[in-house]
């Protein structure tokens, strides 16, 4: 036992020797969690916005009162003319613009039909859904008010209920998908970078001539890796709580037992990369390339997975991270324990006994 | 003399290329054995073999006494290996990297402390031994590769182009490391460019094609081909070669 002690110490060693790696084992989670936070959100405030108001009556000037007050929008300017408006996208910065025709009032009414127009920059499709979206939300509200009134005989009222997530948080989403990420490119690149790094410097052959038992120098590799992730596991989850105000509904304890499942996967998949390959650039191209990228088209954090043809989906249920993410929401936003995760889990050891199968069967090849 | 590497018809085919070819030698407890060749003759192959690297095609042979093919374990605890490039980590310190071998060969504490205190000492490395290995010079390092590779006093220590790219003088310093490896029972069995470090060793082989032409005493191996210098030798055995790289 005192000779895998001398290993791991040694991995350790390596790892606080070399400052730049540190810094980014420890440096991108952080970093990550505070881009997602704060910069990178779907939800948006303050769009800018032009208000072309021909009708100028009472119904036209409440509802620029509410869209003024609401926190969603900001108006920029009072336009005089419709021909103003495309002036207005092209050197403003304004997302909306929204036009009241003459006689706004007088046909809502008079006539029950009064027409609003609203037109958004749709070169971001997404951002122009969302925030026609919200000036959708304020005509309704506005015209609820109105039939409250005049107490109309049929009215259907829809209430919505936000469940798992009622104040809408993007954090909710990211910080499962960030922890499936950070927990992955640490586990893969480093470990079958550390290990490649053995075989480029010629220190394997030293080992492999040793009576030192090569499984455990796969093992002796692994831990150090498997205890940092864990340490990275910890600074996520407190951020995500403390900075991004994101409970832990479910049980901790599991979070924890299965994250370390998700490691172990991880890093199975790292150590195949580096058995496959010989060197350290080629070993972190795959796993950028061939790991990375396909978990982050394919973890349904970042694109829907129910919008992807069929053949794509099918692609996502080989990867990993799904699964992971899928767990972690379960149980840091639903709440939900075992019973809830237990086929996600199950995939996931699956996933793992099979790599470390290949892997056991690769090394063994390798030596001969 | 015992015995202390013994093969018989020892081959490494890879596909249809036969690396080494129904190898059979001897090599003597005590003794410097020097392998000699041309790049591509099969020296590297022959020697991952013996070491446990890589598995024969077929053959046999015994390295101290333990079978190539069934007591691997125990041979990897009666060898030191050397490998061509410089193979210690640059990143930890002298210590450290004695440290880390001696725990890898199962040196108790106590062992690698008294142990890495002396080889220090005789290295002239004392105020060195804190420093990274990176920033020492190259004839440094592979004297420290070489005291490192026999910490767990093995048996038989391989030695595979240990002087590649070294200065003279810093080579016949390791040389005299050799030599009283030697002095203290440990076989020696290296492999060489250098002529000149032929001409140290007590017997040499000359690999050709992957078969061995040649094995004598280096002043037997002169008369024979009636050759002034070692030099000469090996142009005479390596001229027929076929492989060249």
């Amino acid at each position: 036992m005192n000779n895998i002690s001398t290993f791991i110490k040694k991995e350790f060693l390596h790892v606080f020797r070399d400052r730049k790696t540190l810094l980014m084992l420890f440096g991108l989670p952080i970093v990550q969690i505070i881009l997602f936070g704060f910069a990178l959100t779907n939800e948006i405030k303050n769009a800018k916005i032009v208000v072309c108001d021909y009708a100028k009556d009472a119904a036209s000037q409440q509802i620029i009162g509410k869209l003024q007050a609401s926190q969603q929008f900001e108006i920029q300017n009072v336009l005089l003319s419709h021909n103003q408006i495309e002036a207005a996208f092209k050197n403003g910065e304004i997302k909306m613009a929204i036009v009241f025709p003459a006689n706004f009032n007088n046909d809502l009414l008079h006539q029950n039909k009064a027409q609003v127009q609203l037109i958004t920059d749709a070169s971001d499709p997404n951002t122009a859904t969302t925030i026609s979206g919200y000036a959708t939300q304020i005509l309704m509200d506005y015209q609820n008010e109105l039939m409250q009134l005049q107490n109309l005989p049929y009215q259907i009222h829809t209430e919505m209920r936000m469940i798992y997530n009622p104040e809408l948080k993007a954090a909710v989403n990211f910080v499962p998908g960030v922890m499936s990420l950070i927990l992955l490119l640490v586990c893969v690149l480093m470990t079958s970078v550390a290990i490649v790094k053995e075989k480029e410097i010629g220190t394997m052959e030293i080992l492999l001539v040793s009576p030192f038992n090569p499984f455990l120098v796969i093992v002796s590799k692994a831990v150090p890796y498997l205890a940092l992730s864990l340490i990275n596991l910890t600074v996520i989850l407190l951020l995500s709580v403390f900075v991004l105000g994101m409970p832990i509904n479910g049980s901790v304890l599991l979070l924890y037992a299965v994250s370390t499942l998700f490691i172990i996967t991880a890093l199975s998949l790292g150590l195949l990369i580096s058995n496959s390959t010989a060197s350290q650039q080629a070993a972190m191209l795959i796993s950028l390339m061939g790991m990375l990228v396909p978990s982050i088209l394919f973890t349904g954090f970042m694109f829907p997975l129910e919008n992807m043809p069929y053949p794509l989906q099918l692609v996502s249920h080989i990867i990993p991270a799904k699964w992971y993410y899928i767990i972690v929401k379960s149980i840091m936003v639903k709440g939900l324990g075992f019973s809830a995760i237990w086929k996600e889990t199950l995939i996931l050891l699956g996933m793992t006994l099979v790599l470390l199968v290949v892997n056991i069967k690769k090394f063994k090849i390798r030596l001969t | 003399m015992d015995t202390v590497i013994h093969t018989v018809n020892l081959t490494k085919r890879f596909g249809d290329f036969i690396a080494a070819n129904e190898i059979t030698f001897d090599v003597y407890q005590g003794e410097i054995f020097g392998f000699l060749g041309a790049n591509g003759a099969g020296k590297t192959t022959a020697m991952r073999m013996l070491c446990g690297l890589s598995t024969p095609s077929s053959g046999t042979a015994t390295i101290a006494g333990f079978d190539i093919y069934k007591e691997t374990e125990k041979i990897k605890k009666n060898i030191g290996y050397m490998s061509q490039k410089f193979s210690l980590y640059e990143d930890l310190t002298v210590l450290e990297n004695i440290r880390f071998i001696g725990g890898i060969y199962g040196l108790s504490d106590k062992q690698i402390k008294e142990k890495s205190g002396q080889l220090v000492e005789t290295l002239g490395m004392k105020g060195e031994a804190k420093k990274m290995v990176g920033a020492l010079p190259l004839g440094w390092k592979q004297k420290l590769a070489f005291s490192v590779a026999i910490l767990h006093e093995p048996k038989i220590v391989f030695l595979d182009e240990p002087t590649g790219g070294v200065d003279p003088v810093t080579r016949r310093q390791f040389w005299d490391l050799i030599y009283e490896a030697a002095g203290n029972g440990i076989t020696v069995f290296v492999t060489t460019h250098y002529m000149d470090e032929a001409e140290y060793c007590n017997r040499i082989s000359m690999m050709v094609d992957g078969e061995i032409k040649a094995l004598d005493t280096p002043a037997k191996l002169k008369q024979q081909y009636s050759a002034i210098s070692m030099d000469e030798v090996f142009y005479e055995l390596a001229r027929g070669a076929k492989r060249s790289e």
